[in-house]
């Protein structure tokens, strides 16, 4: 098998050429511009989702904190937009000019040292991944290193994303508070509210997010992506052949961090503001539900999985606003109970098998059997 | 003279603050005792908790409404049946959701997560169709009301020290029932070593039913308290939930006496920062300093000497 032919198999080549092909071409051509600006903030999520199939689905790693690196990483790119907008000409009326207006109101007089790199994009684009790493680093390699991890990881990333969204909101004159950082209006010039601008993003967004997928990818089938199934089913037996447990989990906790922050950072720019409410502990476990969805197992149901659960959550909660908690808890029983590979394994174990035999009616003879999965 | 304040105010202050603090950890034992058993002893993760101590909660604002309806002579006593009803309702619920939901799931532990998670929201939407979005308070007996005057400025209220005496009282009852009675022994065992306990002629899933069910029951008792010094709304349970599960774990797990130390540091720590700083300072400080002391010594401050 050639080098190329062997990151992803014969079939997941053909998968992930329909998933390219709905989100870059089906898409554009089917929804306007409304639509297809909510379905690449849907896919902004999907960044989250395909970082937590690594981290939970193959690494054992339930993080309930997936927020906090999808907030930072927004925050970061707001809080470059925000400067941007908040030239002296414009912030003219507050009474220290040249300052964002959440500052103004709040009676700060001077831009705070932390905020002054992020005049820089360059260094905003540095940010977006980096802090939001060094967060994760700081907090895997505490808990790893001293082997806490299941539940005990669970409850403390939830407590980090609870701690994040108080410090958030109590720290209004900084961070702009309740209402988070809005009216952001240009990206070097360049108006991020215009029709072109959305068409450019939703696009920028699909490259990363395919981008991203063939990292995790090279992840899942490197010898790398073995040690982390055998380190979730049977930790203490790697640690015995002699490898570094917390290393590998460290780096995938990182990964999934890095994976979240590049949604946030896309987020902030295709909603163009960013608030507290997409950091907390709620949001934080609907994104895990986005990846069981799609199921844990499974790169692509990861993005189907995000798109499904938000398309679902845009429309029931618009029509229905009382059905959609009873709908999105029964889904957390259900993904539980009775579908805990999600919508990948109903489809590896139903759709696939269907389209495999109606396939081989037209070569006769080469019926295969189909190949049981690599997980 | 310490700071704009004199010695004796500052004092008072700090015995107010102590006081505030002291209500505070009442609520947090009675929240964090239900939790240490369902996840200190089963190992099961009940993101419902909160719930459950809602339901608590609406159980006792029926009460109240009920009583003052219908037999207001007894309106004064109408808490104790209250309670009661709370626990009811909150342990035939656990038992319920153990019934249909958990027994499935206890080799998962981070699958519980997710599906008690699921049960919470359920249960929020219900408390929202039921009882509206708004926020509700009971109407307190005239004998819980008011304060007791220490000094001129320390004034104690009635109500706080009803609430703690009553978490006393919990306790006391949940120590009574986890280590002198024959469904204590039998949940330890089960904890201890099920395959064992089986063996010996212990009916493991009834023990984990009424394990289960009982943490429930206290979770309500705990709603039930929690009227008496704030509202209660649908979504009031999630606001604690992180700080239970925080309590729980740094106490460490599976220990009584830990669980109430660490309610106790937590919630004194908070309202005494509370009053040098913002009430959302202090509980980030607060947290942070948990967060970061389960860092450094993961399995909490009490640990029981037993060989996993």
């Amino acid at each position: 098998m050639s080098p190329a032919l062997f990151l992803f198999r014969k079939r997941e080549w053909i998968y992930f050429a329909i998933l390219a092909f709905i989100l870059a071409v089906v898409f554009p051509t089917v929804f306007d511009n409304f639509r297809l600006n909510l379905i690449g903030k849907y896919l902004t999520y999907a960044f989250v989702a395909l970082g937590l199939v690594l981290c939970w689905g193959y690494g054992g790693i339930l993080s309930l904190g997936q927020g906090i690196f999808f907030g930072l990483g927004g925050y970061c790119m707001a809080m470059f937009l925000k400067l941007e907008s908040s030239t002296p000409e414009a912030t003219a009326i507050q009474s220290t000019p040249g300052i964002p207006d959440f500052m103004d109101w709040n009676q700060l007089t001077s831009l705070p040292f932390w905020w002054e790199p992020f005049h820089s994009f360059t260094f905003t684009l540095f940010a977006i991944i980096a802090v939001p790493v060094a967060l994760a680093f700081i907090i895997s390699v505490a808990m790893f290193k001293r082997r806490v991890g299941g539940v005990y990881f669970a409850i403390i990333t939830q407590a980090i994303a609870a701690i994040l969204t108080i410090l958030i909101i109590g720290q209004q004159g900084y961070t702009g508070g309740v209402n988070g950082i809005t009216d952001l209006r240009t990206l070097l010039g360049w108006d991020i509210r215009s029709d072109n601008a959305r068409y450019v993003f939703y696009f920028t967004c699909v490259a990363l997010l395919l981008g991203s997928l063939i990292l995790a990818q090279l992840v899942r089938v490197s010898k790398f992506g073995r040690l982390l199934i055998a380190m979730r089913d049977k930790e203490d037996r790697v640690r015995f052949s002699g490898y570094d447990v917390a290393n590998f989990k460290i780096f995938i906790f990182c990964l999934a961090a890095a994976f979240s922050a590049i949604g946030g950072a896309m987020f902030t720019l295709q909603v163009g503001f960013m608030s507290p409410s997409f950091v907390g502990i709620v949001p934080s476990i609907e994104m895990v539900i986005f990846c069981a969805v799609g199921g844990r197992l499974s790169i692509f149901g990861a993005i189907y999985g995000a798109l499904l659960v938000n398309a679902a959550k845009s429309t029931l909660s618009e029509s229905f606003p009382e059905l959609w908690l009873f709908a999105m808890g029964g889904l957390f029983i259900a993904v539980v109970m009775v579908f805990p590979e999600g919508v990948a394994g109903l489809f590896r174990q139903h759709i696939e098998p269907l389209v495999i035999r109606g396939l081989s009616i037209f070569r006769i003879g080469k019926v295969r059997k189909p190949r049981p999965a690599a997980e | 003279m310490i700071g704009d304040y004199t010695y004796t105010e500052f004092t008072s202050i700090l015995a107010m603050q102590g006081f505030s603090g002291l209500t505070l950890f009442s609520v947090f034992v009675l929240m964090a005792l239900g939790l240490a058993i369902i996840f200190g002893q089963m190992g099961v993760i009940n993101m419902a908790h909160g719930e459950f101590m809602i339901l608590g909660a609406y159980m006792t604002y029926l009460c109240s409404h009920f009583f003052s309806e219908y037999l207001p002579s007894l309106f004064s006593i109408y808490f104790f049946f209250a309670m009661i009803l709370a626990f009811a309702a909150s342990f035939l619920l656990g038992m319920l959701v153990e019934w249909g939901l958990i027994r499935f799931l206890y080799r998962r532990p981070l699958d519980t997560l997710l599906a008690t998670w699921g049960v919470s929201l359920i249960l929020q939407q219900v408390y929202r169709s039921v009882f509206g979005a708004r926020e509700v308070g009971v109407t307190l007996p005239d004998w819980l009301m008011g304060s007791i005057a220490l000094t001129d400025i320390i004034e104690i209220p009635i109500n706080g020290l009803f609430v703690m005496g009553l978490t006393f009282l919990i306790t006391i009852g949940v120590y009574l029932a986890m280590f002198r009675s024959k469904w204590g022994k039998s949940m330890r065992a089960v904890v201890q070593n099920r395959t064992m306990a089986g063996a010996v002629g212990i009916n493991t899933k009834m023990v984990d039913r009424l394990t289960f069910g009982l943490g429930c029951g206290i979770a309500g008792i705990a709603g039930s308290a929690f009227t008496m010094i704030g509202s209660t709304g649908p979504t009031a349970g999630q606001l604690y939930i992180v700080d239970t599960f925080l309590i729980v774990v740094f106490g460490g797990a599976g220990s009584l006496i830990g669980t109430i130390a660490s309610a106790f540091t937590i919630s004194q720590a908070q309202s005494t920062i509370e009053f040098f700083l913002s009430g959302s300072m202090a509980k980030v400080l607060t947290l942070l300093t948990v967060v970061g002391i389960l860092m450094l010594r993961p399995q909490g401050l009490f640990t029981l000497k037993i060989r996993r």
